[in-house]
C-alpha cells in the first residue's frame, strides 16, 4: 500500500464526514425541537442515580413527569427535602416542608430465629421463598438474611447485621424505595428519620407460636401499650405497632417488653432498673390506695 | 435486470433470506422494541427506512471507493454513513412524530448498531448489485425485518396471557418462540417461482 491510498482513504473519509456533518447541522436547525429550559434544570436537582424508586424510567423520566405536572415536586426521594426545595424555585411552587424519611427494617430475628431446614440455595431471599412453600425460617413473617435488599441498594445503606437480619444505615439511606419493593416479606417500612424506637417484629402469629419460632418475637403480649404514657403504642392483628406521630421515643416500652422485640433493646441492668422503678411505682399506688380506703374508713 | 429479478430480489430479502429469521440479523431491536405491535411497527419502519437510504448511500460512496482503489475501507465508510442517516432519522422523527420517537428509546440511535442495516450495505457489493437492485434489496429487506418482528410482536402480545411456567415467563419463551418462527421461516428455503 503506498502514500497516495493512504492519503486517498483519509481525505474520502473527511469528505464524507464533512458532507454528513453538514447535513446534519442543516437538519439540526431544520427540525429544531424547543425543549423547555426547566427541563435540565429539574433534572440537575435530582439525585442523578437512577435508581428507579420514583417509578419513572431513570431521572430523565422523573424531571419529564415533575415537569408535566404528573409527579410531585418530592418524587425523588433521595434527592431529599433540599432538592425538593430547588425544584420547587425552578417550578413557582413552595417547597413543602417534608420529615425525612428513612427505611427500616421491621424484624431482628435472624440468627434467632428457628430455621425448619438449612437452605442452600441461590442465595437471594426470593428466591428462597420458592423453595418448600419458603419455610426456610419457622417464621413467616421474618427476613432471610439472604439480602434482596442489600443487593437493591444503590446507596449502600443496606447490610446484612450481626445477628443475620437485614439493617438500614439511615445516615446512608435516601428513602429512594427500592429495598422496599425487593424485599419479598415486606419487612422493610419508611419511618422517620428522627424515630428512635421500633417494635423489630412483623409476626402476626399469637404468643405461643410467635415465641416457637423466634426467640425476640413480639408475642402481643401488650405490656408495652400499658407502659406507654403517649399512647403512641398499641398491638395491632398480634403485633405491637408505634404510632410515629405520637411516639416520643421514651424508650419505656423497649425496657418494659418481656421479649426484647423493641429496639433499643435494653441492658441488662437498665431493664433491671426499670423493673424496680416499676415495682416501686406499684407498691406506692397500693400504700396510697391503702390509705385512701383507711381514710374513707375512718370518716365513716 | 428485468423486474423479474427485481421480484426474485425482493422474494428473496423477505422470505426466503428474510434478515433475522433465515441471516440471524438485527436481533437487538428485534428482541428489544417487540412488546407492542404498535412500537415494532413503528421500528421496522424506521429500519426499512434507514435500509434503503443506506443502501443508496452506501452505493454511490461505494463507486468513489472502488474508483479510488479502497475497497477496503467498506466497513469503515459504511458505518459512517449510516450513523450520519440515523441521526438525521431522529431528529427528523423527534420533530415530526414525537410519540414514536418516545416509544423507541434508546433502540433509536441503536440502529446505527443494527447489523442488518450494515449487513444490506456490505451484502449489495458481495453480490454485485446495481443502483436500482441495490436499493430494492435494502427495501425489500427492510420490509422482511418489519415483517418478522411485526408477526413476534404480536405472538408477543398474546404470549403476555399465555400461561407459562414461571422460569419462561417473558424473554426466555419468546427466544423460544424466535427460534420457533425461524424454524417456520426455513421452509421457505425450497422457494422458486421463477
Amino acid at each position: 500500500m503506498d502514500f497516495i491510498t493512504i492519503l486517498y482513504a483519509v481525505l474520502v473519509l473527511g469528505a464524507l464526514a464533512i458532507i454528513f456533518g453538514l447535513i446534519l447541522a442543516v437538519a439540526a436547525k431544520a427540525f429544531e425541537v424547543k425543549v423547555d429550559p426547566r427541563l435540565p434544570q429539574i433534572q440537575d436537582c435530582l439525585a442523578g442515580a437512577n435508581c428507579g424508586g420514583c417509578g419513572y424510567p431513570g431521572c430523565g423520566g422523573c424531571a419529564e413527569a415533575i415537569l408535566a405536572g404528573k409527579a410531585p415536586i418530592t418524587a425523588c426521594a433521595p434527592a431529599g427535602a433540599e432538592g425538593a426545595a430547588k425544584i420547587a424555585a425552578i417550578m413557582g411552587m413552595e417547597a413543602p416542608s417534608g420529615e425525612k424519611m428513612v427505611a427500616h427494617v421491621l424484624c431482628n430475628g435472624g440468627v434467632n430465629a428457628k430455621k425448619n431446614f438449612e437452605y442452600r440455595g441461590v442465595q437471594d431471599c426470593v428466591a428462597a421463598t420458592k423453595v418448600c412453600g419458603g419455610d426456610v425460617l419457622g417464621c413467616k413473617y421474618g427476613c432471610f438474611g439472604f439480602g434482596t435488599c442489600v443487593a437493591a441498594c444503590q446507596f449502600d445503606a443496606l447490610h446484612i447485621g450481626e445477628n443475620g437480619a437485614a439493617v438500614v444505615d439511615k445516615e446512608k439511606c435516601t428513602n429512594c424505595g427500592a429495598c422496599r419493593e425487593a424485599c419479598p416479606r415486606h419487612l422493610i417500612v419508611e419511618v422517620p428519620y428522627k424515630q428512635k424506637v421500633f417494635v423489630n417484629c412483623s409476626n402476626l402469629d399469637k404468643g405461643p407460636a410467635a415465641t416457637k419460632v423466634c426467640t425476640n418475637s413480639c408475642i402481643g403480649c401488650g405490656l408495652c401499650e400499658r407502659t406507654c404514657k403517649f399512647d403512641a403504642i398499641h398491638v395491632v392483628n398480634g403485633v405491637a405497632v408505634i404510632d410515629y406521630s405520637k411516639c416520643k421515643n421514651c424508650t419505656m416500652c423497649a425496657k418494659a417488653c418481656p421479649k426484647g422485640a423493641i429496639e433499643p433493646i435494653p441492658t441488662p441492668e437498665e431493664k433491671e432498673k426499670f423493673k424496680a422503678a416499676q415495682k416501686a411505682a406499684a407498691e406506692k399506688k397500693a400504700a396510697a390506695a391503702k390509705a385512701a380506703a383507711e381514710k374513707t374508713e375512718s370518716a365513716e | 435486470m428485468s423486474v423479474t429479478s427485481l421480484l426474485a430480489i425482493s422474494l428473496g430479502a423477505i422470505l426466503t433470506n428474510n434478515f433475522i429469521f433465515a441471516q440471524f440479523l438485527g436481533i437487538c431491536p428485534f428482541l428489544g422494541v417487540s412488546k407492542k405491535i404498535d412500537t415494532a411497527v413503528g421500528m421496522g419502519a424506521a429500519v426499512t427506512f434507514v435500509m434503503g437510504l443506506a443502501s443508496a448511500f452506501a452505493y454511490l460512496v461505494n463507486i468513489v471507493l472502488r474508483a479510488l482503489g479502497l475497497e477496503f475501507m467498506q466497513t469503515v465508510a459504511f458505518i459512517l454513513v449510516i450513523a450520519g442517516l440515523v441521526q438525521f432519522v431522529e431528529m427528523f422523527l423527534k420533530k415530526f412524530i414525537p410519540t414514536l420517537y418516545t416509544a423507541l428509546g434508546v433502540y433509536l440511535p441503536l440502529i446505527t448498531t443494527n447489523c442488518a442495516v450494515l449487513g444490506v450495505a456490505l451484502l449489495n457489493v458481495q453480490n454485485n448489485y446495481n443502483f436500482i437492485e441495490s436499493v430494492v434489496y435494502g427495501i425489500t429487506g427492510g420490509l422482511g425485518f418489519l415483517l418478522a418482528i411485526f408477526l413476534f410482536a404480536a405472538v408477543r402480545e398474546q404470549l403476555e396471557f399465555a400461561e407459562t411456567p414461571k422460569a419462561f415467563e417473558g424473554f426466555p419463551i419468546a427466544l423460544i418462540t424466535a427460534g420457533l418462527m425461524a424454524l417456520a421461516f426455513m421452509g421457505f428455503s425450497g422457494l422458486k417461482v421463477w
